[in-house]
């Protein structure tokens, strides 16, 4: 085990952790950039320290592909390769190749697929995944799991989880480098109760240095997504980080949070970024829209990025799709406001005013008093309070 | 602004290169030239976003070049005006900002469209005609801390009389300018006259007699060559008083920024970095060209002309250098040839970042060289030698 996990403070099920890997020291919670091909698209490392940014994920398949394994670890690693100094954390490889490759299938041996390069069938299995990430050399590695979409049901979902836990023992064995790099289970076991929870036990007992909740942000409704958070947290130790995959609307992790998990990594903030959309407590801010070409107003008010503090939405708006400069000022402006909402999460629960930060934060999000029902329900299981900022009478339908 | 011409490329007269001092109010350091303006595109630099900007060597790379028809996608004139112009806007208060008409990238005169009444311009959102009156009204919302007129440009293969015409135009559109220029900001008059050395002397005469505070050389970069060049160059110089600045566009090249700085030009754009940058190189030429041991320069290949390296080429995969050992820059102390060539290969927006500021880095020490073979005397010297080197890099590499 290369980290240390210390619970700081606590809100009933909330947690504010201080998780020590060997790159760095990290507040939990915390939302991880994504930086597929070993940068966040159009960041420099210095920004995003500067932004406050703790862990980069990288992606295994990706620089599996291009620049290869082998060659970062030539160099001496994917920190030194991308002159990153803070952590990182890769996943396995095996949703990226479900996910983009078409002819992926899954067997006992592991994923095989159709190499992009020149057509050959591959095949990724367990050990393979560890090993390359092991060469990568990131601080947080993720174990090769069977990924089923949440929407299919039935025995396959039964079947992945058993394999999940069967692949998480060849995943332990291949690891060689299990004091600089921690190997993260998966839990699995789709939108069904008894499966997750079969996949939790099991995994518990292999005594990992942390979990990870997979499965979800799949098209999931979800009131089906924040019960198996719930779930799921309420089994995993006390002392270990708990990250939700693929998690990354800043409502969803106040949720998640409030349920007692520390780590999220999505490649929204940026994606979006890209396609002219930034962040706001209020939501989401379209600065394409034909309105912002006059507003002389910074984006968020209240938000203290460099963007923030130089830029009007007028002069974003005639950037955004266009030029470059735009999805680098939106992108440095989103990854702020993810950074921001992780501090904020992190000392709130420290100071014991974490009901009051939520409250806010959905009386921003949902002014009307219309916050979605399934909110209202899981924060009801995490015990907080949040009937000052929904509205009395209120029929809103479950949708957010 | 202020201007003061302070040396002279040889004592003796003949040499024609000179070494100035800009002064602009709102930046606290006198600027000397020759200098480069840094290419923007819609004010910030095309991948240097502002915070990053500031990393560059100071006080040179606090001139900017702007273009007003960038804005005509998507920002108004009112709203430009409303936020108090381009300084405000781009929050950039300690920067000069020069505008003209055309960037030389992605924003060209079309001379074939141009009539009596006004500028034609091929941009990204299509073509337009630029009145007197309109660009007029871009300059007095933007506010740049010097403009060049409106011209109307044309390439180098056009008829006499089509020559003549975009002169008398250019000339009428001067006066167009003048009359409804803003209180502030220092008018460079636009000087033309295509291949013709007879036009462009008429029309740097024509110039020389009206209230300007400086001079804009146009019609450059379109498809002169590179002989007939000086000649032109001088031709237009020759006729302006001396103790204004020149500003010109359209010239990229090292090889072409000397031939301009051999003929009185003080300031230049940097549309060579765009390209370069674009197209995947750092540029690694010696910056003391003076002692410069031409026969080291042996090793050849295909990556390479010794004085940019192509990063894309697979010799840099796992090459863990900068891409220049000792410089400076941001990218070099950072970052390593492999990186870049990994960044490049993804396609990844991080490698333009990372090119924009090396090679912007290095273009300014260029014109420092340059400035400092003037102040010793030498610049005939150091033009001479820096040719001959590229010459023969180039030839080595082609082999
Ligand atoms: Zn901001
Ligand atoms: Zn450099």
């Amino acid at each position: 085990m290369a980290l240390t996990f210390e619970v700081l403070g606590r809100f009933n099920r909330a947690r504010a952790a201080r998780l020590t890997l060997p790159h760095y020291v990290c507040q939990t919670p915390l939302f991880m950039p994504v930086g597929t091909q070993g940068t966040i698209k159009g960041l420099t490392t210095n920004q995003l320290e500067e932004i406050g940014c703790q862990i980069i994920l990288g992606n295994t398949y990706h620089l599996a592909l291009r620049p290869t394994s082998e060659l970062i670890d030539e160099l001496g690693g994917l920190h030194k390769f991308m002159n990153w100094p803070r952590a990182l954390l890769t996943d396995s490889g095996g949703f990226q190749m479900v996910s983009l490759l078409h002819l992926a299938d899954i067997t006992e041996k592991g994923v095989t697929f159709q190499s992009p390069v020149n057509g050959k069938p591959m095949l990724l299995t367990p050990e393979e995944s560890i090993q390359i990430q092991n060469r990568i050399g990131a601080d947080i590695i993720m174990a090769l799991d069977d990924v089923v979409r949440t929407t299919i049901t039935g025995p396959r979902v039964e079947e992945a989880m058993y394999r999940t836990l069967r692949w998480i023992d060849r995943c332990v064995a291949a690891h060689k480098r299990p004091h600089d790099q921690n190997l993260f289970g998966i839990v699995q076991g789709g939108l069904d109760p008894t499966l997750r929870d079969i996949c939790v036990k099991g995994l518990v007992e292999r005594n990992l240095p942390g979990y990870a909740i997979g499965g979800l942000s799949g098209g999931e409704d979800k009131d089906s997504f924040w019960r198996v958070v719930a779930q799921c947290t309420a089994a995993l130790p006390e002392n270990k980080p708990r990250y939700v995959m693929g998690v990354g609307y800043p409502l969803d992790i106040v949720v998640c949070s409030a349920l007692g998990a520390d780590m999220y990594d999505c490649v929204y903030p940026t994606r979006t970024a890209r396609f002219g959309t930034a962040l706001i407590p209020e939501g989401v801010l379209k600065l394409k829209h034909m309105a912002m070409a006059e507003d002389t107003r910074p984006i968020d008010p209240t938000c203290a990025c460099m963007v923030c503090k130089n830029y009007t939405r007028a002069y974003i708006h005639c950037l955004v799709t266009k030029d470059a400069m735009g999805s680098q000022l939106l992108s440095y402006h989103n990854l702020y406001y993810m950074m921001k909402l992780s501090r904020d999460l992190h000392s709130s629960i420290i100071e014991g005013r974490f009901p009051d930060f939520v409250c806010e934060f959905l009386q921003k999000m949902f002014p009307k008093g219309d916050v979605p029902e399934w909110v209202c329900n899981a924060m009801e299981v995490a015990g907080i309070d949040i009937s000052s900022c929904c509205a009395p009478f209120s029929t809103a339908k479950d949708e957010h | 602004m202020k201007f003061t011409v302070k040396t002279w490329s040889s004592s003796g007269g003949g040499g024609r290169a000179r070494i100035g001092v800009l002064q602009l109010g709102n930046c606290p350091t006198p600027i000397e030239t020759p200098s480069l303006l840094l290419s923007t595109r819609k004010g910030l630099p095309y991948f240097i976003s502002p915070d990053l900007l500031s990393s560059l060597p100071y006080p040179h790379s606090h001139l900017l070049q702007v273009c007003p028809l960038h804005f005509l996608d998507g920002l108004s004139t009112k709203t430009i005006s409303r936020v108090g112009g381009l300084h405000q806007m781009l929050r950039l208060p300690e920067y000069v900002l020069a505008a003209v008409p055309r960037d030389s990238i992605q924003c060209l005169p079309e001379a074939d469209s141009s009539n009596k009444a006004g500028a034609s311009f091929e941009t990204p959102c299509g073509r337009c005609l630029i009145k007197p009156v309109e660009y007029m009204e871009m300059i007095s919302s933007m506010k740049p801390n010097l403009w060049a007129t409106l011209a109307d440009e044309v390439p180098a293969w056009v008829s006499e009389k089509r020559n003549r015409t975009s002169v008398d135009r250019t000339l009428k559109w001067l006066d167009a300018c003048i009359a409804l220029s803003p209180a502030e900001g220092a008018v460079f008059g636009a000087i033309v006259g295509g291949s013709s050395l007879e036009e462009r002397k008429r029309c740097a005469q024509e110039v020389a007699k009206r209230n300007v505070s400086g001079y804009w050389i146009g019609g450059f970069g379109l498809g002169e060559s590179r002989d007939e060049r000086s000649a032109l160059l001088s031709a237009a110089t020759e006729s302006l008083p001396q103790e204004k600045p020149r500003l010109i566009c359209g010239l990229g090249l090292p090889e072409e920024v000397l031939q301009g700085v051999a003929a009185g030009v003080d300031l230049f754009d940097s549309t060579y970095i765009y390209h370069l940058t674009l197209g995947g190189f750092g540029l690694t030429f010696s910056l003391d060209s003076m002692e410069d041991n031409i026969s080291d320069l042996q090793l050849s290949s295909a990556d390479t002309d010794h004085t940019k390296i192509n990063l894309r080429a697979t010799v840099y995969r796992k090459d863990t250098r900068p891409i220049i050992e000792g410089c400076s820059c941001y990218t070099c102390q950072n970052h390593s040839r492999a990186y870049i060539n990994h960044l490049l290969n993804v396609h990844e927006m991080l490698a333009q970042i990372l090119l924009e500021i090396h090679n912007t880095h290095h273009f300014l020490g260029f014109f420092k060289a340059i400035r400092e073979a003037i102040k010793v005397g030498k610049f005939e010297e150091f033009e001479h030698k820096f040719v001959q080197a590229r010459r023969h890099q180039l030839a080595a590499a082609a082999v």
